[in-house]
């Protein structure tokens, strides 16, 4: 039975679990809702000055883990593309859409959706459509990416 | 210092837990968005894995305060406004675009090579950006 269940499957829901549980503990401990974006962007535009130690301790430990457990694995690659028009326009999107929105994957997606938040599954149904549809625009249609 | 190996600990778990998903690899993040293309429903893993530890701590949170002191976050405010459809396309385009979003976003910075902080410091300046495009959404339509 678990032969036919693809490994990327279980290693997804293993690194969801990990996820979740990185959200339960910021939760739990320090009463925090763990948005990646907001963390990242109350840095930037000084809203989050009050807790800013705390807000770089976690991105320091996002950006380490990986360094951590990559060893572990003979290659990863990100399949990135190299095209840096496309690169700055999906971050220039992805930085203002966020902040807009209030929430990125992990805010809207993970904290709100397990709250049954209406906001959250609002977004969430929004930025996969609006993903979807870029997708099916810039690879189908345009074949940029 | 309690409040700050916690939010250590939370960001290692996060990062790892994105890292073993496959979650900053682009190509996986674009392939679930892609359903007129070879599908991949990785990503329905991963969420479904993060909601179901966070949904059993938000029971925890009833009548409880948090660990380290402080309170815990309030019921999230019920409103819907064109924010909150905006915000989402133009993230979800961007998404879609280069298949990062802002966790995998700082979690690939350290093997994903120069595209990842190309990404990641276009990201920052759209951030920077943000609260004045949000303060003119909020007097051009005052009510939201």
């Amino acid at each position: 039975m678990l032969q036919t269940i693809p490994v990327d499957w279980i290693w997804g829901l293993i690194g969801g679990l990990l996820i979740g549980t990185g959200g339960a503990v910021f939760l739990l401990a320090n009463g925090r809702i763990m948005g990646a974006s907001g963390i990242i962007g109350g840095l930037v535009d000084g809203s989050g000055r009050n807790s800013a130690a705390e807000r770089i301790a976690f991105l320091i430990g996002v950006f380490l883990l990986p360094i951590l457990i990559k060893p572990f694995y003979r290659s990863f690659d990100t399949h990135a593309t190299t095209n840096i028009a496309v690169l700055v326009a999906a971050g220039l999107l992805v930085g203002i859409g966020t902040r807009i929105a209030n929430g990125c994957t992990s805010g809207h997606g993970v904290c709100g959706i397990s709250r049954l938040s209406l906001r959250g599954m609002v977004a969430t149904v929004f930025y996969i459509m609006a993903g979807g549809l870029s997708v099916v625009l810039f690879r189908h249609i345009l074949g940029v990416i | 210092m309690q409040r700050l190996l916690f939010a250590f600990i939370a960001g290692g778990l996060f990062g790892a837990g994105l890292f073993i998903s496959g979650m900053t690899d682009t190509s996986k993040v674009q392939g679930w968005l892609d359903v007129f293309g070879q599908w991949d429903p990785t990503l329905a893993f991963v969420m479904g894995g993060a909601i179901l530890p966070m949904a059993i701590a938000w029971t925890f949170t009833r009548g409880r305060k948090p660990l380290v002191g402080g309170t815990f976050p309030a019921p999230s405010d019920p409103k819907i406004g064109r924010k909150l459809v905006l915000g989402p396309v133009l993230f979800g385009a961007g998404w879609g675009l280069a298949g990062l979003c802002p966790g995998p976003s700082v979690a690939s910075l350290s093997y994903g090579g120069w595209p990842h902080w190309v990404f990641f410091g276009a990201m920052l300046v759209g951030m920077f950006a943000a609260p004045r495009v949000r303060a003119r959404l909020d007097n051009t339509v005052p009510a939201e």
